[in-house]
């Protein structure tokens, strides 16, 4: 196992790939979909215990599948991403419920605290890395491709690369919290900090940093804190995030 | 029918172009050729594909036929006006240096790229989906010109525009065609400005397409074989 400072490290990383993957999600208008994404996890988890493989490995297959899905889909059938979400991603998680039980359920459904494995903290940061990275480097794209499709391919823009490449980047980014903050809550910590940015920001740059800003104190505020009050993080972290939301109506509103 | 394009290299032909969506046929048996540095106009009653007609142009959908662009084409599109909630955070200086950052020039090429189009410093800061109609559409002409084209297809770009930044954009476009010898495609409803502007008027009925210089396309006769009883364009009593 592996010392507090880097479960604390692994968290931060992770939360600043989820407000950076966040913030596109929330401009392209697939928050709900996005969030329902995560759910897919739960099959696989579910799966990978059931043949003794580590559960992370199980999740991130499902969920590159479920990217993959939603990515062909989109493609091909023109249906908008909401819909399909709704009805397959809704679907794995009833199916998921089932194959899992008890105590393991909630573990995965909400995460828990406690250490990792120094695979597991490699894994977490080099994935964080990549996400971080794709994010950064493709964000002209994406802010070309969310204002117009058809404005991104006459500037030279691959779309479907584009689009697959951030389905699998979200993908990678839910897979990352689900030991911190579990299936159901890992899509709140990328929605709800860049919702809250995007209230607040004035340009991109100002969004992409606040979301980073929200995601990673209200994670390092979530830990100290359910650990004060002897709960598990996840639901702390994100009972926080969506406080700073609310509090953002009181403020100025652009 | 093809219209003839004299001595003027073509840099546009398009050979019976369909495009079906599912049952339904959105275009069938266009066929045109566009010459270097001339204005194409495409008119046509609502739903006769004129859209459809510029998205095959850029591959955004699938069609059947012929389109060939004349090598070393650079294509600028100025797409109809969109629709982006105000509050998304993008300003229009995100969004030009979205374009530079994807491949479309030096740093400094989004000031003077806002300057050719008369872009205020505000529609600098402002997010883009507040933008007013006439600001916007100048922000897209500045996008375009971004990636250095040598064709402008514009899909009513005055659409949205209060009457008289219609005829600023549209002296504009004018302008920076003569400027820069840009060949120029562009949909519009209003008769005044096809008549004014256009080498060519490419007439897209529901079931038919026919090209011809402004003189024969747009008579009386022909308006009403296109559109029918209801002309569903614009006049302008200032009309030149």
């Amino acid at each position: 196992m592996i010392a507090e400072w880097a479960v604390v490290g692994l968290a931060v990383a992770t939360a600043a790939a989820a407000g950076l993957v966040g913030c596109f999600a929330v401009m392209r208008r697939m928050a709900l979909a996005a969030d329902a994404l995560s759910h897919v996890a739960l099959p696989g988890i579910g799966l990978a215990l059931a043949f003794h493989v580590n559960p992370l490995a199980g999740a991130l297959l499902a969920l590159f599948a479920g990217a993959v899905l939603v990515w062909t889909l989109e493609e091909r059938s023109g249906i908008p991403v909401d819909t399909i979400v709704g009805v397959v991603f809704s679907a794995a998680l009833a199916v998921g419920s089932m194959m899992t039980s008890g105590e393991e359920l909630i573990e995965v459904l909400f995460g828990h605290a406690g250490g990792v494995s120094t695979w597991e903290l490699v894994f977490g940061l080099a994935a964080a890395a990549l996400a971080i990275t794709f994010v950064i480097r493709t964000r002209h794209r994406l802010v070309v491709a969310l204002v117009s499709p058809d404005l991104a391919r006459t500037s030279g823009v691959n779309l479907r690369r584009l689009n697959l490449g951030y389905l699998l980047v979200f993908a990678l980014t839910v897979a990352l919290g689900l030991r911190h903050l579990g299936v159901l809550l890992m899509g709140s910590l990328i929605i709800i900090p860049a919702a809250t940015a995007r209230r607040l920001a004035s340009n991109l740059t100002q969004m992409l940093a606040l979301s980073v800003g929200v995601a990673v104190v209200t994670t390092v505020a979530g830990l100290v804190v359910a650990d004060r009050l002897h709960r598990e993080p996840g639901p702390v972290t994100v009972t926080m995030a969506a406080g700073i939301f609310a509090l953002t109506f009181l403020g100025r509103r652009r | 029918m093809t219209a003839a394009t004299g001595a003027r290299t073509a840099v546009l032909e398009v050979r019976d172009l369909a495009v079906r969506f599912g049952a339904s046929e959105a275009l069938r048996g266009v066929s045109f050729e566009v010459a270097a540095g001339t204005s194409l106009a495409v008119i046509g009653p609502n739903g006769a594909g004129k859209t459809v007609l510029f998205r095959a142009l850029i591959g955004a959908v699938p069609f059947a036929g012929e389109v060939r662009w004349a090598p070393g084409t650079r294509l600028g599109y100025v797409p109809q006006r969109l629709d982006l909630d105000r509050d998304v955070p993008i300003t229009g200086f995100d969004f030009l240096q979205a374009r530079i950052r994807i491949g479309g020039g030096r740093p400094d090429a989004a000031t003077r790229a806002a300057r050719a189009v008369g872009l205020s410093i505000d529609a600098w800061r402002t997010p883009i989906g507040a933008l007013s109609g006439g600001q916007f559409q100048r922000l897209l002409v500045a996008f375009a010109l971004l990636g250095d084209p040598t064709v402008l297809l514009l899909d009513e770009p005055t659409a949205g525009v209060d009457e008289p930044g219609q005829e600023q954009l549209n002296e504009l476009v004018h302008r920076l065609q003569i400027e820069r010898g840009l060949t120029v495609l562009l949909i519009s409803h209003e008769i005044s400005v096809v008549s004014r502007y256009a080498t060519q008027v490419l007439c897209l009925g529901r079931a038919s397409a026919h090209v011809g210089p402004p003189a024969e396309m747009l008579t009386e006769a022909s308006l009403r074989r296109m559109y029918g009883a209801s002309l569903g364009l614009h006049h302008h009593d200032h009309d030149r």
